[in-house]
């Protein structure tokens, strides 16, 4: 039990960009359009808030890791615009665009962290992200220590966007019309949805959740962006996706779920049954558990259903 | 028709045109020279130095043809995928499981030389054939998407497989022991007339899978059946055919090529296993290969060979002051463009029609 609780604000830190770049997935997904560049997105918004934390320091202490994070997120944006445009407007299969800015992200990141720090990778920065303590809620026993003393503040942006995307999907007009293009996008065109525009905006707003997700993660995990500082987390969210069904709060858990499978591996050795086994297992065990899932919810169709189907306005 | 097979040829070669405008407008943007890029890649292709700075010397091209080797079999595993309609976006894993059974065989087993290396590659071929096998099957008996489960099993091959290699002693943690003699690919005789490079008999397996790949898919009914699967799943299986057994097939097959290329990297390359931090991007280089290729035998080989001399010209590139990321940059934007397909033949049509207004029309009428 105690390493339980001593294990909750790790777990948290590892589950906040999941939950993030995941939802991102989840507006893109529910527009109809798949977006398995997260990953690449994620290394874009790590790479941009690493090197601006890093060049800003100097001037702006304290600062500098909150701006970093905030153009994270217009370059996760930026990004997402080369998505959005092959897969609305020229009709690009959803998932080699998604490829191929995965590989471009690579490249990309690591060729301007030679151009600008001459090196493989960023300039290590002094401090990420402060982990914040709340006085008076973290005295509560038990949930005190697990939610409240020193934790990074930014898996209480993750629930907020949960909230606010859940809202945003469920509760409104707009989300109404979101939902519709990914089910039935000829439907949805018949009623006088613009199905282009609203793509659009659920691929950028995808880019823009991914961006801050590589961001958070970078400020909060590592000391400085490499090639191998996403290590596949983004895919870990379309993973979390599948798993939470497609539903924000359904997201929410299959994340911290891949949070603590995370944190597992940092505390294998303090719990007996676990100590045994390799690090590699847990390495590896979200994977196999996302392939898990996906065996599980196969037969029900519960993603949207026109997502990754290229929108043909004459087909009914 | 003779229109769509040209278009088949033309974009993906304005494609590659453009992605190498793109490479050379980031270097320039980056403040580099592109001229560099260009003269690396000759470099590399011709062992010939145009700056005049150094004599012609053949190792570039050995290593430029041992980059090539794995990229054309990741190639082909992933075109041979599409080709029944299916992405197989995980040759990358299938590829480390297949090193990891060449190595356990090349370093477990007792064999005389060329059989040694023969059990090496068929072990691997399987081993990359079970890997493929499990997408595969998921796809065939649960319809899960093969995509996020051939991703998910890349990460998995790259943790089991660096655990796995381990067992065998190792002492630094990121390499095994040396393979005995019997079991290597390496060739003195192909090194020397290459100035030392690293090319080795790794080409054998290259050139038998290319027109393994050709013969099946061209020439049999088999490949017929999977080419009709990847037309129309639906009107395939009112035909009689055996859908599902037919996916499970060719992600069995594809898995082989990938498999078949770890054996080849480690085997012939290298003369060791390999404990890696993250992926080396075959992977996602058979991606590339296969759309330029236009998933056919031979255009696989020229786009796989594209491809190796990016990748053999980045130290060279690297030497005098372009990051070596650039490659990856000019082969990302080729996938891109590919993917854009639709705003190349856009652009096509409007230049052929503003140009040769007669002939552009002409063509567009037609189809």
């Amino acid at each position: 039990m105690k390493v339980f609780i001593e294990m909750f604000p790790i777990a948290l830190m590892f589950g906040a960009p999941i939950v993030i770049a995941a939802l991102g997935g989840l507006l893109s997904e529910r527009s109809g359009i798949v977006n398995v560049a997260l990953e690449g997105i994620m290394m874009v918004g790590g790479f941009t808030a690493a090197s601006v934390t890093v060049l800003l320091e100097p001037v702006l202490p304290g600062w500098a890791p909150w701006i970093g994070l905030l153009c994270a997120l217009l370059a996760g944006m930026v990004y997402s615009l080369l998505h959005a445009l092959s897969s609305v407007n020229f009709k690009a299969d959803q998932v080699v665009s998604g490829t191929a800015l995965n590989i471009l992200a690579g490249g990309f990141t690591v060729y301007l962290c030679q151009i600008i720090f001459k090196q493989q990778r960023t300039r290590a920065f002094s401090t990420g992200l402060a982990k914040i303590t709340i006085p008076g809620l973290s005295n509560i026993p038990i949930i005190g220590p697990m939610l409240f003393d020193h934790v990074y503040p930014t898996f209480f942006v993750a629930l907020a966007l949960v909230v606010l995307v859940w809202f945003v999907v469920y509760k409104t007009a707009f989300g109404l019309r979101l939902r519709s293009c990914g089910e039935h996008p000829q439907a949805a065109a018949s009623m006088g949805i613009n199905v282009y525009r609203m793509r659009y905006l659920a691929v950028l707003a995808s880019g823009l959740l991914a961006g801050l997700a590589g961001g958070v993660m970078v400020l909060t995990q590592d000391i400085q962006y490499t090639v191998t500082s996403i290590h596949g987390t983004g895919f870990i969210a379309l993973g979390s996706l599948i798993f939470g069904k497609w539903n924000p709060w359904g997201v929410l858990g299959a994340s911290l779920f891949f949070g603590f499978s995370q944190a597992l591996s940092l505390y294998a050795r303090d719990i007996p049954l676990m100590s045994g086994l390799p690090l590699e297992f847990f390495h590896l065990l979200p994977y196999v558990l996302t392939i898990g899932a996906l065996v599980l919810f196969s037969n029900k169709s519960v993603g949207p259903r026109a997502a990754g189907e290229i929108y043909d306005p004459g087909k009914r | 028709m003779k229109r769509r097979e040209q278009r088949r040829i033309v974009v993906p070669l304005v494609a590659v045109l453009l992605g190498f405008l793109v490479g050379a407008l980031v270097i320039i943007v980056t403040g580099r020279s592109p001229a560099v890029l260009f003269i690396s890649l000759i470099r590399t292709l011709t062992g010939l130095d145009l700056s005049g700075a150094s004599d012609f010397n053949p190792r570039y091209v050995g290593e430029f043809i041992v980059q090539a080797l794995p990229i054309i079999l990741t190639g082909l595993s992933v075109a041979f995928a599409f080709r029944t309609g299916l992405f197989n976006i995980g040759a990358e894993g299938q590829l480390m499981i297949g090193s990891l059974a060449a190595v356990t065989v090349a370093l477990l087993v007792k064999a005389p030389p060329l059989v040694h290396p023969l059990l090496c590659l068929l072990a691997a071929m399987a081993a990359g054939a079970l890997w493929g096998l499990i997408p595969g099957y998921l796809k065939a008996r649960f319809n899960v998407h093969e995509v996020v489960v051939s991703i998910m099993m890349n990460y998995t091959a790259l943790h089991f497989v660096n655990w796995a290699l381990l067992q065998f002693g190792s002492v630094d943690r990121v390499k095994t022991p040396d393979f005995p003699p019997t079991a290597t690919l390496k060739s003195a005789f192909l090194s020397s007339i290459t100035n030392g490079s690293r090319l080795n008999w790794g080409i054998i397996p290259v050139v038998l899978a290319l027109l393994f790949f050709w013969f099946i898919i061209e020439k049999t009914t088999f490949g017929y059946r999977l080419r009709a699967v990847g037309f129309n799943k639906e009107g395939a299986r009112y035909a009689g055919m055996r859908v599902e057994l037919n996916i499970m097939l060719s992600m069995m097959i594809a898995g082989a090529f990938a498999g078949l290329a770890g054996a080849v990297i480690t085997l012939g390359t290298f003369n060791f296993g390999r404990v890696l931090p993250a992926f080396e991007g075959y992977g996602m280089d058979g991606i590339a290969v296969a759309l330029v290729g236009a998933n056919h035998a031979g255009g696989v080989l020229f786009s796989g060979l594209l491809f190796g001399l990016l990748k053999a010209a980045q130290p060279l590139m690297q030497s005098q002051g372009i990051p070596r990321e650039i490659s990856q940059i000019i082969q990302a934007s080729i996938v891109l463009f590919i993917a854009m397909r639709l705003g190349i033949e856009m652009l096509l049509s409007f230049i052929s029609s503003n140009i040769g207004s007669k002939g552009g029309s002409k063509g567009r009428a037609r189809s």
